[in-house]
């Protein structure tokens, strides 16, 4: 999967992405106009990304591509959608006078290979309703789920992780 | 364009004290986390927000901060209930199924 001689056209994709990736995040943070610290900015975001952008393959990304960032923001919308429900969800449980939860640890398996996926689907399960990530090993997820809804890995695996996986499978593809 | 980054923060705290509620009475560790969790990352997300309402000029950095919170809270829950796991800190007596045992067994074998 990993491509060991990324092409020439790949590398100037990686460079460019890392530097605007940068470069933003130092005029957000400087917030301003000022010729000198665009200077600044601009000159350390080469540096960097220049040094950065031979080890972006380690970190297990993609490539860019349009699809992959069409999938990736249908994937922020989901979480988000997920994010408020989740809240909601727990202000219920909480103000309930008898405290309506089903405690239990469940099981569910991913089919995504590369770690930052399985990171991504491991935070996105811990934010969204009734459920957070203890552990990960391999293809498995540990899953502590307030409100137990099945106790077989297949259904589990359905009702909590396929929301997210069938995002995350395109752009991690 | 004060008042709506007043209610944003109004909305923000209010969660945040929600999620109060959820560690007083929810009865052990993983379920007070999971309140913890959730409650905390949009309460202070939309406390921040807010907060970037009220002061135009910070509201890029607001966003920041909150979009930094967004990706760092989740981690050190899980951190927090690995140990606990770990260690061996055991389930409510409400709780219905714990498949802890086969996952660690499958990883042995």
């Amino acid at each position: 999967m990993v491509n060991k001689n990324p092409s020439f056209v790949g590398k100037v994709g990686n460079f460019l992405y890392l530097f605007s990736f940068l470069f933003l995040l130092w005029f957000v943070l400087t917030n301003t106009l000022n010729p000198e610290e665009l200077f600044t900015g601009i000159s350390i975001s080469i540096v960097l990304s220049l040094i950065l952008s031979n080890n972006y393959k380690k970190l297990g990304l993609p490539p860019l591509g349009i699809k992959r960032i069409e999938y990736f923001i249908m994937f922020t919308l989901v979480l988000l959608k997920e994010i408020v429900k989740a809240n909601f969800d727990v202000a219920y449980r909480v103000l309930h006078p008898k405290l309506p939860i089903k405690p239990g640890i469940v099981i569910i398996k991913t089919e995504l290979k590369q770690d930052i996926a399985k990171i991504i689907l491991a935070n996105s399960i811990t934010l969204t309703p009734g459920t957070f990530t203890l552990d990960i090993k391999g293809n498995e997820l540990l899953i502590h789920w307030i409100n137990v809804r099945s106790e077989k890995k297949e259904e589990s695996t359905k009702k909590i992780g396929e929301r997210f996986e069938k995002y995350l499978k395109v752009v991690f593809a | 364009m004060e008042l709506v980054g007043v209610i944003f923060t109004g909305i923000g705290v209010l969660f945040l004290l929600l999620g109060n509620f959820g560690i007083l009475r929810l009865p052990d560790v993983y379920n007070r986390i999971q309140a913890g969790t959730k409650c905390t990352t949009f309460g202070t997300f939309f406390t921040i927000i807010g907060i970037g309402i009220i002061q135009p000029e910070w509201f890029w950095k607001c966003l920041l901060i909150a979009v930094f919170v967004l990706v760092t809270n989740p981690i050190s829950s899980h951190a927090i209930a690995r140990a606990s796991k770990k260690i061996g800190v055991p389930l409510c007596d409400r709780s219905v199924v714990d498949q802890t045992k086969e996952f660690v067994e499958r990883e042995e074998t």
